[in-house]
């Protein structure tokens, strides 16, 4: 969506235009829901999520200030309700833990090479399951930054500002999160 | 395998677009020299891209319909609101037709009091007017918000408009006689009247 359009219906929907949201939906309705599925991992989780997002968003539509990013606002409101999700079906240990040492071979990596999956299944549905299986291996708060990096769009400081850690702390766990998720799928 | 770890940390911020030129050049010949680094580096491009591409990461296709469904229900305001600008030429015609139709009535309701034609001997009892016996009126009577008795004669029509015949034997109408008490049929014959009046050819 073209800047000028998204803040012109931004407009419209403070005014109490319902329609005007319509298109917002529509558009930020992939990104919303791929951030909540990397980090739940389940999709009809991620949806009912997603959903939720979007109407807190309308609901809170006149608390957005408008000469900041919309999409770093919405973001935010997914991965908090994400987070909160998370809280509610996992103990709290869970979602600080850290990676466990850089020695941690489990059973995905020993599989042998010639296991390898070709290029083009990639994008296939089960090769997606398997990938989101091998993210959700990983402690939450780094899910959460895995979702927001790869949607490929955002900056580190866009991310700092999404999940209010400081940008230091986004680029290790990056790092972090990036080499633990090259362990568990180079043999793919 | 593990060549450095501030090698690895390089490969990062490469990957995150947040390397420094020096750094980079750094990398790369490096990278040129250490077969291990150079496996490692390839990993994380591959894990990167098996991450991001995730064009099969979509919600259900009603997705939109949901959300919008569950929103709270729209000002009545704005509905009406919008309404009026998608649909411009009926909302001139409604308004056109309210503003038609309010001055219609109004002159309707104004049109109130008993009028009938002036100067002909006929002779109002309460609300009734009489054409008395020995009258005769050559053209058409019309009259207005009073019943009509008629004793004498008229040879044209009668027109009627809130009113009744009230019928006398003795009473001759040489016409037809037309009660006109409804808004719609008063503008009938309001409108039948000018396209004759227009029309007429004598």
């Amino acid at each position: 969506m073209i800047e000028e359009k998204l803040k012109h219906n931004i407009k419209l929907v403070k005014k109490g235009d319902q329609t005007a949201f319509e298109d917002i939906v529509a558009y930020y309705q992939n990104k919303v829901f791929a951030i909540c599925y990397r980090m739940i991992g389940d999709k009809q989780e991620a949806e009912d999520i997603a959903q939720e997002a979007f109407i807190r968003a309308y609901l809170n539509i006149q608390s957005f200030d408008e000469n900041r990013k919309f999409s770093t606002w919405l973001y935010r409101i997914a991965t908090n309700l994400t987070i909160d999700r998370i809280r509610k079906k996992k103990p709290d240990y869970y979602l600080d833990a850290e990676i466990k040492g850089t020695e941690g071979l489990n059973l995905y990596a020993q599989l042998p090479a010639e296991q390898a999956l070709p290029e083009e299944e990639v994008e296939s549905l089960e090769m997606q399951s398997y990938i989101q299986n091998e993210i959700m291996q990983l402690p939450a708060k780094y899910r959460s930054i895995i979702a927001l990096r790869f949607l490929d769009e955002l900056s580190l400081k866009e991310i700092s500002e999404i999940l209010e850690i400081p940008v230091g702390t986004v680029k290790t766990r990056i790092h972090r999160g990036r080499e633990a998720l090259r362990k568990r799928l180079r043999h793919v | 395998m593990k060549c450095n770890k501030e090698m690895v940390e390089l490969m990062h911020q490469y990957l995150d677009g947040d390397i420094t030129r020096d750094d980079e050049q750094l990398l790369r010949s490096h990278l040129q020299s250490c077969e291990a680094c150079q496996k490692h580096f390839q990993e994380l491009k591959r894990t990167v891209a098996l991450v991001t591409a995730n064009l099969e990461l979509k919600p259900s296709n009603d997705f939109t319909r949901n959300v919008m469904a569950q929103l709270p229900k729209e000002k009545k305001r704005m509905t009406a609101k919008r309404w009026m600008k998608l649909h411009p030429m009926l909302t001139a015609a409604a308004i056109f037709f309210i503003l038609m139709f309010s001055g219609i009535f109004s002159a309707w309701n104004q049109d109130q009091q008993l009028s009938y034609p002036k100067g002909q001997n006929l002779i109002v009892e309460n609300d009734t007017v009489i054409v008395p016996k020995d009258v005769v009126i050559e053209d058409d009577l019309e009259v207005k918000n009073a019943n009509v008795k008629v004793e004498g004669e008229v040879k044209g029509d009668v027109i009627l408009i809130n009113g009744e015949h009230l019928s006398a034997s003795a009473g001759k109408i040489a016409g037809e006689i037309k009660e006109v008490d409804q808004v719609f049929n008063w503008m009938w014959y309001k409108l039948k009247d000018l396209v004759e009046s227009v029309f007429s050819l004598d």
